[in-house]
């Protein structure tokens, strides 16, 4: 059975090595966790607040890594603490100042990846530091895959109880303020889920790419339809595929796995602006058709 | 002040009391001391020049601003249950949403984050965006609606709320005749029903026709009471003297921060 399936020159990497399983299990986890949540920082206009936010956790995780060295209960305790706090911090100057949030969002972001990148060349070799910006997909360890299991499966319960909340959260906010009182637990709630699936996304793609799968499967998928349970599919199968097709390309072109996963990702959505019913090639080829957005 | 609020209501039952009501932003008063109540039941028309405090006055019913001193008293009614149209809608119309979805959050009371959608609450969307003409445009995304057909939109779902006091503040600001029709005969509907319905309107033609009773504003009440009466040029000239501060009002002078340009 094995041999047969071995055969096939698109398993065979799977089959034979157990890293690449690792790091596919990694990924499906990331696609069904982070991608979902991404698709609404998307609808929420809040992707580059994301990545901002992918950054505010370093700090934190650099913080464990010099008490603790490359431990992933430290780093990931500590990006937790520091990404929770990021959020509170800037959404509570938003409110109570007149910086406007994606202001006070970049300030906070600057200051924490300076800081972490301060505190991990204190102790570190740029090995590490590479470790941490980049990730390490192709070396996820028992504790880190289960780490990434069980953020990934706390997301997708949250995300399917508060399916509607967070629609609702995301298209007509004031509504949502004045019909109930659960505005506020959904938008800390999201918040809350966001920085548990970038600290997931940290220990496989790294600070700098874990926005990576959450953004480009959202974006691609956009483009293909405009209902939200119809874009959460199609944004997770695309971040499968493209994760996937991205171990692939690492594992025969001799690529770097995160960034390999990242591009492949950013290449299904520059081909779903070329074909995608709702991308701008589209609209003009079919000058008498209207697709109504 | 040349007409005083008359506190007359048609079914005597209040549905809200204002004491003393003042309210503001940042500390500066929008509209101060309002004495009065509105009848349930009653279709109250707002009126009055911009900046003298009409949406101020919706906003502080619903319990988004909070009175600078005094009070409203809400009867028979939570603050939840209320429907409030506003001026400008706060939807995200690029939200991959479509027209029955979207209706369908007016049910949130009822069904809340987790209730579903069964065959009677289906068949009560399908009624109310029938009744605002938009029959079988159901799918249609939310983002490729006209100006007039997402106010139809939002109408449909304020039927949904069943609500027992209904804002709309300009609801018609933006849209075209035939839409104005439909949606002013919705709110004659909701008025046999019994409900209580409160438009802030600018078209003073429309209230003269459609609404028995109005409340001149600026700043301050200037006339209450039925609308033909309340209309008159006289009020009119002295409301907007009143909201432009160039009246001899010894409280004008201290109001002129108001944000809100309704």
């Amino acid at each position: 059975m094995n041999e047969t399936l071995a055969s096939i020159p698109l398993l065979s990497p799977f089959i034979e090595f157990s890293f690449m399983r690792r790091a596919l299990a990694g990924c499906l986890a990331l696609s069904l966790g982070a991608t979902p949540v991404g698709v609404f920082l998307m609808l929420r206009r809040m992707s580059l607040a994301g990545d901002a936010m992918s950054h505010a956790i370093l700090p934190g995780a650099a913080i464990g890594y010099l008490i603790a060295g490359l431990s992933l209960p430290a780093m990931t305790l500590g990006g937790l603490v520091a990404g929770l706090a990021v959020a509170v911090l800037s959404g509570g100057v938003a409110r109570n100042s007149v910086i406007k949030e994606d202001t006070s969002l970049a300030t906070f972001y600057l200051i924490s990846l300076s800081a972490g990148v301060l505190i991990i060349s204190l102790r570190g070799s740029s090995v590490d530091l590479l470790h941490v910006l980049f990730g390490s997909v192709l070396a996820l360890d028992d504790a880190a895959l289960l780490l990434l299991a069980g953020f990934a499966s706390l997301s997708v319960l949250v995300l399917a109880i508060g399916l509607r909340l967070f629609v609702l959260e995301g298209c007509d906010p004031a509504f949502l303020g004045r019909i109930s009182r659960l505005g506020p637990l959904a938008h800390y709630g999201f918040m809350v889920l966001l920085v548990l699936n970038l600290v997931a996304g940290f220990h496989a793609l790294g600070t700098l790419m874990a926005v990576g799968i959450m953004i480009l499967p959202a974006a691609a998928a956009r483009l293909w339809v405009c209902n939200v349970g119809p874009l959460l599919l199609i944004a997770v199968s695309v971040a499968l595929l493209g994760s996937f097709i991205g171990l692939l390309l690492s594992y025969h072109a001799d690529l770097p796995a995160g960034p390999a996963i990242v591009l492949t990702l950013g290449g299904l959505y520059l081909l779903s602006l070329l074909v995608a019913p709702l991308g701008p090639l589209a609209s003009r080829w079919r000058s008498g058709w209207h697709f109504e957005r | 002040m040349p007409d005083q609020p008359s506190n007359a209501s048609s079914s005597g039952r209040p549905i809200l009391r204002f004491d003393n009501l003042t309210l503001g932003y940042d500390r500066h008063p929008a509209v101060h001391h309002l004495q009065g109540e509105i009848a349930a039941g009653s279709l109250l028309a707002i009126v009055g020049p911009n900046g003298a405090g009409k949406s101020t006055l919706l906003k502080g019913i619903t319990g988004e601003l909070r009175p600078l001193q005094g009070r409203i008293e809400l009867f028979g009614v939570q603050r939840r249950q209320i429907a409030y149209l506003t001026q400008l809608t706060t939807l995200d119309s690029s939200f991959p949403m479509v027209v029955h979805d979207f209706v369908a959050m007016g049910l949130w009371r009822e069904i809340g984050a987790f209730g579903g959608l069964d065959r009677a609450r289906r068949v009560r969307i399908a009624a109310a965006i029938d009744l605002v003409g938009m029959n079988g445009l159901e799918n249609r995304p939310i983002g490729a609606l006209s100006g007039g057909q997402l106010q139809r939109a939002h109408f449909a779902r304020v039927l949904l709320q069943d609500a027992p006091l209904v804002l709309l503040d300009e609801p018609y600001g933006a849209i075209d005749a035939a839409s104005v029709r439909d949606l002013a005969a919705l709110v004659r509907y909701w008025h046999g029903e019994g409900r209580t319905v409160i438009s802030v309107l600018h078209d003073l033609e429309h209230v003269r026709q459609e609404y028995p009773e109005t409340l001149l504003l600026a700043r301050e009440i200037v006339a209450r009471g039925d609308s033909a009466t309340v209309l008159s040029e006289a009020n009119l000239l002295h409301a907007r003297r009143l909201a432009e501060g160039r009246s001899d009002d010894a409280h004008a002078p201290i109001c002129h921060a108001d944000q809100d340009a309704g």
